[in-house]
């Protein structure tokens, strides 16, 4: 069956965010008032095909592990849809 | 062994760039340089484009943008080298073989988890990160760097000397984990691993620009604790030749005009250590 997933890679919280703090000066140059804080983060939508629903999970945090997140500065989230 | 011996394998991937200067910069010396892919590391390739670490005595991981530096900087360069040819790399290291990084070269050497190098010869995960510079741009200058600790990279530039050399780079921002960058930063300094740090034209410390991406300490390159593998940020590729160096156009000619500049040093120490070594 085919299952798919969405991998999302954040910062730990307080790592420095420059991309987070350069789109929050640019949304506030271009008038957004509004807007206080600004996180990037980036969603890899992962989809497999497996016989072994109750494993993805795993597996998925093995490609996090072994690829997708640098566990020094970020960690991951994962979402089965 | 004799220089015009020493065979240096210039490994390659997609979106590599400065392997043609790396070799060049070898070749000059009298070193038998090769650029190869790393599939022909891997095995993937015809019979006769097949090569092994150990036909080799020096790796090289040159700049450039390695698959597009898609997920981080040197990431998938290093899962794949991990993955197929991990357990040579460990050896050809812990046999005492140098492996330099630069740039793109030394974002995989980070994630591979062979630098710094503090849980062993390969670290299962990475152990500290080069992230997005501070100014949250391709920082593109000169900078300067000074040698406070010698490598096998470096065994021919003097301790305090500072040298002129190019950083081009986006993340390069050295950074410890976070609460535990004093712990990680004293066991650098104690192991005597930090070999360059960015310094101003005074030679002291300096923040931005000069500090080109806001690294810890102003380190601009490290090595492991037993000075074999060695990754840096700026380009000794890019300062091989005087030509190479922003200046030279108003020094030419003059008595004091050296021909080479800066990272030919770089190259000649690696040399140097390789025919004394093996």
């Amino acid at each position: 069956m085919m299952i798919q997933a969405d991998v999302t890679i954040r910062l730990k919280k307080g790592m420095a965010d420059p991309e987070g703090a350069n789109t929050l000066k640019a949304l506030t140059l271009l008038g957004f008032k509004n807007v206080k804080h600004v996180e990037s983060m980036k969603t890899f939508r992962i989809t497999l095909e497996t016989d072994d629903a109750k494993n993805v999970e795993d597996e998925i945090s093995e490609m996090c592990r072994k690829l997708l997140a640098n566990p020094v500065i970020q960690e991951y989230s994962i979402k089965i849809l | 062994m004799k220089v015009k011996d020493i065979r240096v394998c210039v490994l390659r991937l997609e979106g590599t760039n400065c392997e043609e200067e790396t070799a060049y910069s070898f070749r000059q010396l009298g070193a038998d340089a090769e650029i190869i892919h790393l599939k022909q590391l891997t095995g993937d390739v015809r019979e006769d484009e097949k090569r092994s670490l150990g036909d080799y005595q020096c790796l090289m991981i040159p700049g450039g943008f390695s698959s597009g530096d898609y997920v981080r900087a040197g990431a998938i360069w290093a899962a794949r080298v991990k993955s197929a040819i991990g357990g040579d790399l460990i050896e050809f290291i812990e046999d005492g073989y140098p492996v330099g990084g630069i740039c793109n070269g030394f974002q995989v050497l980070v994630e591979l988890g062979v630098l710094p190098g503090l849980g062993g010869t390969m670290a299962a995960e990475p152990e500290i990160a080069l992230t997005i510079n501070d100014s949250d741009r391709f920082e593109c200058r000169p900078t300067l760097l000074e040698h406070e600790n010698t490598c096998v990279f470096t065994g021919s530039i003097p301790v305090g000397m500072i040298s002129l050399m190019p950083s081009a780079h986006a993340e390069g921002k050295l950074t410890l984990p976070l609460g535990e960058e004093d712990k990680y930063l004293g066991k650098l300094i104690d192991n005597n691993q930090i070999v360059f740090r960015y310094v101003d034209p005074d030679g002291e410390y300096s923040g931005y620009p000069w500090n080109p991406n806001g690294s810890i300490y102003n380190i601009a390159g490290i090595c492991n604790p037993e000075g074999n593998v060695f990754g840096m940020m700026p380009h000794p590729e890019r300062a091989y030749e005087r030509l190479m160096l922003p200046d030279w156009t108003r020094n030419t000619g003059s008595s004091n005009a050296e021909e080479y500049a800066d990272g030919r040093l770089y190259f000649a120490s690696v040399l140097d250590y390789v025919c004394s070594k093996f």
